[in-house]
């Protein structure tokens, strides 16, 4: 059984590749066989997260037109046996992705076994957003606590629930999830940021991870590896919990809670 | 400095502000994502057609669309005026007796 999922947002910048590259590596690791696609033609950035920018040969839209088979276009990730990556091509223009061009390379890695296929969406409601959220299972929607990403996912959620294959089938609509990023529990503390369960209650779904804003998501770019690999940072460690979640364990919510400061950092300062 | 913040009166929650306003327009786009877009059109069209015969108010025409089982129903909903409402319940209350 091949699961299909969606990393969505509406909004941009609020994190979407990094998580749907710690989400790949972290299925990965548990030893599934992973495929990542980036959706965002003309603006790809996956191969840059998951650091294999230089060894795109093939993308996405050469395996569409039949340009390349599907074995040659996906990079083998080199840390992780059971991990692959599908580039988005950077040149060619928004209508490179059709229906069903999409919907026949998904179709191909089912029949090559994969056990998840997670589909990293473009920011916006346009054709690519559309395509990939379209045949997904699931869906984790990554919300920054602040209004306009909280407002665009709401709009993201609109269309997971109409404009989806599974919605179409009557099958109800895609699983949703929310994957809150950029959580800084001092600033929710201090009633400068919209705390977990606002977002939670204005979205009504079910919150499958917080990754905490952390110093360790802009080194783990930087150096072309997932944060997730970076088992000492906090949001790396946060993705895992996330990962174990998405794979039906029960984990808690880790780094929710602001650092309480000494009396005298208080007095004078941090 | 941190003394200084310490003592300072704190400004006012704005994470609360936030949620409120969200809470609002997640309702209100709520409400109206999903519906045709000639809806404001046909109320507007309605309401001139209306007005040809009964001076009811702008607002008085409320249009809802309702998903129900495999159907779309459209439903119109027009308040007429105190003085003609009242004339049009005694109207339908003679005939009632009739039937």
């Amino acid at each position: 059984m091949t699961e299909t999922i969606v990393v969505t947002s509406g909004k941009g910048g609020v994190g979407k590749t990094t998580t749907s590259a710690s989400l790949a590596v972290g299925l990965a690791q548990r030893g599934k066989k992973v495929a990542v696609i980036d959706f965002d033609v003309g603006l790809r950035n996956l191969d840059l997260i998951m650091g294999c920018e230089r060894r795109v040969v093939y993308d996405f839209v050469n395996v569409i037109h039949d340009e390349c088979t599907l074995k040659q276009a996906l990079i083998k990730d080199k840390r992780i046996e059971t991990l692959y990556v599908l580039a988005a091509s950077q040149t060619r223009d928004k209508d490179a992705l059709s229906k069903e061009g999409v919907e026949r390379v998904l179709d191909e890695l089912v029949k090559s076994n994969f056990d998840y296929v997670i589909c990293d969406s473009p920011a916006g409601i346009e054709k690519g957003a559309a395509l990939a959220m379209y045949f997904a299972d699931r869906a984790i929607v990554v919300v920054n606590p602040e209004v306009s990403s909280v407002r665009d996912s709401d709009r993201i959620l609109g269309l997971l629930a109409s404009k989806t294959r599974r919605a179409e089938l009557g099958k109800g609509g895609v699983e949703q999830h929310l994957l809150l990023t950029r959580y800084n529990p001092g600033r929710v503390a201090n009633g400068d940021m919209m705390g977990i369960n606002d977002v939670k209650e204005i979205l009504g779904i079910e919150v499958i991870g917080v990754i905490p804003e952390s110093p360790g998501v802009l080194t783990a770019s930087n150096a072309g590896v997932p944060v997730i690999l970076d088992t000492e940072s906090d949001a790396g460690q946060a993705y895992a919990d996330a990962v174990a979640r998405l794979c039906g364990e029960q984990r808690p919510l880790r780094f929710i809670q602001a650092q309480k400061k000494g009396l005298l950092a208080r007095l004078f300062g941090s | 400095m941190g003394l200084l913040d310490f003592l300072r009166s704190r400004p006012k929650n704005t994470a609360t502000l936030a949620t409120e306003r969200l809470r609002i327009i997640v309702a209100q786009e709520r409400a109206t994502n999903g519906r045709p877009d000639y809806l404001p059109l046909l109320r507007r069209e309605l309401l001139e057609v209306i007005r040809k015969y009964v001076n009811v108010d702008p607002d008085a025409i409320d249009i809802h669309i309702q998903r129900e089982g495999t159907s779309d129903v459209l439903e119109l909903s027009v308040a007429l005026p105190e003085k003609l409402r009242a004339a049009a319940a005694a109207k339908a209350a003679a005939p009632a007796g009739e039937n």
